[in-house]
């Protein structure tokens, strides 16, 4: 078992002077995907905006090996690390190639094929401008600008939230391609997905860690589930919103 | 945290603690002009001295003035770039009513600041419509409309020139230099009056609710007010209080000048209450006086013979005081966000107030 | 007729100017959130340094009078860069106390420009051709308007082509619409907040070439009183909004020329045509819809 390539000791996060995460510790492995679950407004994608010095924080954050929680955000992307937000936030304006331009980092741009190959509709839209393409489409191209540099880990924020269930499978086998060669920190409140993805799990609850272990013993451990997350395994898809 | 400082704080937090220190500064302001008491450098000549009344009175003047200002910027987090506007309706209404009228001063006074209720609730209606920056822009704009205004309709206004008092309809006690001092008592009524009418707004319930909306204007939205009304109420008694300050401001020159209306006017009453520290009741007092008394020096040193024989390098500076204001203003927000004010109670209470101080400004962006 | 003429090509002309500054205005807000007071200092700036050149080389000659316009533009975009790497990048997401800052400079610059070039007008010479008239559908032009509205349409095709082309470009137009997200690629959106204000500063300082010869004079208040229509412009516009600018300054500049010379309230009219604009589109007439009721 190689060293994990994020590890997060006591990390603190406030928005507008409220306390949102508190004093979080969890492990990204090397490899795979570790999934990030908890209870809506939790603190999870807190969490993920902390890391990446989106919000005010505090704690100790190292990146394969050196820390990065003093870092500001650009200097955090640039070591590696892409980031598909919550919302997506494509730039509506600008189009799908100026989007992906846009996120090419020089010399770690070297996943412009493998892009194409997953999402060959983007290809075909390229001269389209982002904000006119449909909710599945903006996913894709928020995968994509992760996707198309060279990266350490890929923080992701829910990726299949708001997606009707044909584009959920798309996007999953998408970030099951990517995570053959990069580690994931997943957010996902969709169960099937985290279960198709996910080797570990963390369970954040009132912006702390509750449980964390291997995927498969919280998901086929019902009554876990149901305490910890509200939900049923059984649930092919969540409700929640 | 040593124990003394603890005392401070709790001295300092008490309800009664703001008026038993207005009562100590009034009283010490009172008896004032009835002492000789000189401060050489900051203070023109002895206390009891016309000259040096007036400029003190011009200081309790702009204290007044700063303390609305705070009610308006520093309490409700609205960022007004024209605030000038209602001081200089104040003056110019006094003015023209004490000109064309038969009315005595003190109901010129009250039909003034009535009417600039009237106009504030106009103007403050629409420019609420916008918040943050937009709502800065809009009221400069306002503010900028009413300055060509006064200096477009000369007949009544006097133009350029300004506009004297007139002495018929003002009880003889307030006319002369010589009277001077019961000006200056006027002008000190006038600034506790407004401190008491700030102090009984914030601890209203309107006040925190003005307050709420500053920090999180959703949150009170959920709770079923709105926010809208509130901001109106607080702009227009910040608004008639200023054009309160401005009437008093008209007495105390016997007259005024378009500069009262300009844009520079509301820049310095910013800079006013940046330097005393934004959102501190104090601060503006103290911020008035500094930068009143700073103006005055720095005017003073500006045309003095040790000045003139610099080299240019440093002379054109040093003779320009609005330079050095504008340089200390700029260096206060780099490194003294808490003001004059935040610097005192961090030294009293060793608290870090500096942050509070930055939190408390960018709420006005909201 | 040809008064009509006449007046909607001054007013165009004044429009050019007003856009000249509020450009980079709305550029600089747009991008930064930053509503800059000292951009009117920009502008005397580039002014006082064409006046400095032409008085030197003569000016009435055409190669000082297009060495003024650059000179003008240099020092602006010069002047411009250092504020924002000196005093704004220092309150790095601060904006109340950006604007302040800014509002200290502007403060601090115009009593710098008295103490140097004293507070009374200085007259500037240019090439004769500009002081005379072309005749246009029956209405005698002066040339210089000209000039303006031709460099007015240079700058905004200049910063339409930057903000389309180059790599800077596309941060900037990104950054508009999400800063956060843009850094969050990667980006240091920081070095773009300095370009924006070097292209603010160089409209600015070029702009301010350009009044000096539509009034005929610098003073160190020509920024300023240009600054509070530029204000209006933008908010009319909509913050942010480059096209919305271009459209508000025409818009502004040609009403208040009409309103000035039927009746003599031009500036008025505009403060009118604002509370208007905000009691009906509170955004602007291009804006986000973020600004709320
Ligand atoms: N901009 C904000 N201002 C104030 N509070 C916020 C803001 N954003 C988030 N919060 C609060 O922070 C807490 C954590 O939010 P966060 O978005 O991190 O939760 P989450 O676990 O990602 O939720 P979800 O499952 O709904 O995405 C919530 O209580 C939320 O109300
Ligand atoms: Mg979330």
């Amino acid at each position: 078992m190689t060293a994990p390539v994020l590890v997060v000791d006591g990390l603190s996060a406030r928005i507008a002077g409220q306390q949102v995460v508190e004093e979080v510790s969890f492990e990204v492995a090397a490899t795979g995907v570790t999934a990030l679950l908890g209870r809506n407004g939790v603190g999870k994608t807190s969490t993920i905006r902390a890391l990446l010095g989106l919000i005010e924080r505090a704690g100790r954050v190292e990146l394969a090996g050196e820390r990065i929680d003093q870092l500001p955000t650009h200097r955090i992307v640039q070591r590696g690390v892409g980031y598909v937000p919550e919302d997506r936030e494509v730039f509506a304006g600008l189009t799908v190639a100026e989007n992906l331009r846009l996120a090419e980092r020089g010399a770690d741009a070297t996943g412009r094929d493998l892009v194409a190959e997953l999402f060959p509709e983007l290809v075909q839209r390229a001269g389209q401008s982002a904000g006119s393409l449909s909710g599945g489409q903006q996913q894709m191209v928020s995968i994509a600008r992760a996707l198309v540099n060279r990266n350490v880990v890929l923080l992701i924020d829910e990726p299949t939230k708001g997606l009707a269930p044909l584009i959920v499978q798309d996007v999953a086998a998408a970030l099951a391609r990517a995570a053959a060669t990069v580690p994931i920190l997943l957010v996902e409140q969709n169960l099937q997905v985290v279960r198709q993805l996910a080797d570990t799990v963390v369970v954040l609850e009132s912006g702390r860690v509750v449980h964390r272990g291997p995927a498969a013993g919280l998901l086929d451990d019902d009554a876990l589930t149901t305490r910890l997350l509200g939900v049923h395994t059984e649930r092919e898809t969540e409700d929640g919103r | 945290m040593s124990a003394p400082a603890t005392r401070i704080r709790r001295l300092t937090g008490a309800a009664w603690f703001p008026f038993a220190l207005m009562v100590v500064f009034a009283g010490v302001a009172a008896v004032l002009p009835l002492l000789a008491i000189d401060i050489p450098g900051v203070l023109p000549g002895p206390s009891y001295l016309p000259g040096t009344l007036q400029l003190l009175a011009l200081c309790l003047v702009f204290s007044a003035l700063a303390l609305s200002y705070h009610l308006l910027f520093g309490t409700a987090g609205m960022l007004s770039f024209g605030h000038a506007l209602y001081f200089a309706v104040g003056a110019y209404g006094v003015g023209i009513l004490l000109q064309r009228t038969e009315l005595p001063l003190a109901a010129a006074i009250a039909t003034t600041v009535a009417l600039a209720t009237v106009v504030a609730l106009a103007l403050g209606a629409v420019s609420l419509r916008v918040a943050g920056i937009s709502f800065a822009m809009v009221t400069l704009a306002f503010a900028q409309a009413g300055s060509v205004l006064v200096r477009r309709n000369a007949w009544i206004t006097g133009g350029e020139e300004g506009l004297r008092l007139d002495t018929d309809n003002v009880p003889d006690f307030l006319v002369g230099v010589l009277n001077t001092r019961n000006v200056y008592w006027l002008a000190l009524a006038v600034l506790v009056l407004v401190f008491l009418v700030v102090i009984w707004f914030e601890r209203s319930r309107a006040g925190h609710v003005a307050v709420a909306t500053r920090e999180n204007e959703t949150r009170v939205r959920v709770l079923g007010i709105r926010p809208f009304t509130i901001k109106l109420m607080t702009f227009v008694i910040a608004s008639a209080l200023a054009a309160l300050s401005g009437t008093i401001y008209f007495v105390l020159q016997s007259g005024t000048t378009p500069r009262a209306t300009s844009a520079d006017l509301t820049l310095s009453l910013l800079v006013i209450v940046v330097l005393g520290g934004v959102g501190a009741r104090w601060g503006a007092i103290v911020g008035a006086f500094a930068y009143t008394l700073l103006d005055q020096r720095l005017t003073a040193l500006a045309s003095s013979d040790a000045v003139a024989a610099l080299p240019d390098v440093l002379r054109i500076p040093l003779s320009e005081p609005l330079f050095l204001l504008g340089t200390l203003f700029i260096l206060v927000v780099l490194f003294l966000p808490g003001g004059i004010a935040g610097t005192v109670r961090r030294a009293a209470t060793g608290r870090r107030t500096s942050r509070d101080a930055r939190e408390r400004l960018e709420e006005a962006e909201r | 007729m040809s008064t009509v003429v006449l007046l909607a090509v001054t007013g165009l002309g004044l429009g050019a100017l007003y856009f000249l500054v509020a450009s980079g205005l709305s550029l600089i807000y747009g991008l930064m959130g930053v509503l800059n007071f000292a951009h009117g200092s920009f502008l005397t700036l580039g002014a006082f340094a064409g006046f400095e050149l032409t008085r030197r080389l003569g000016g009435d000659s055409w190669p000082a009078f297009v060495a003024s316009l650059v000179l003008g533009a240099a020092v602006g975009a010069v002047a411009a860069a250092l504020t924002e790497l000196l005093l704004i990048r220092r309150l790095y997401e601060r904006h109340i106390e950006q604007v302040l800052v800014t509002v200290g400079l502007s403060l601090a610059t115009v009593a710098l420009f008295e103490g140097i070039w004293g507070s009374d007008p200085s007259y500037v010479t240019a090439p004769a051709w500009l002081g005379e008239t072309t005749q246009l559908l029956g209405a005698r032009i002066p040339n210089d308007r000209f000039v303006l509205i031709g460099a007015a349409a240079l700058v905004l095709l200049g910063i339409v082509a930057f903000l389309r082309f180059t790599r800077f470009g596309l941060i900037i137009r990104a950054g508009v619409e999400n800063r956060a997200m843009v850094t969050a690629l990667g980006i240091d959106v920081r070095r773009a907040f300095t370009v924006v204000f070097a292209i603010g500063g160089t409209a600015a300082g070029l702009g301010g070439v350009l009044a000096s010869h539509y009034f005929g004079y610098v003073s160190p208040h020509l920024g300023g009183s240009l600054l509070i229509f530029a204000f209006i412009v933008t908010v009319i516009g909509g913050l942010g909004s480059l096209a919305g600018a271009a459209i508000a300054s025409v818009a502004v500049g040609v009403l208040q020329q009409f309103a000035n010379f039927y009746w003599g309230v031009g500036d008025l009219v505009v403060v009118l045509l604002l509370a208007g604009v905000l009691l009906l589109r509170p955004a602007g007439i291009l804006g986000k819809k973020k600004v709320q009721a």
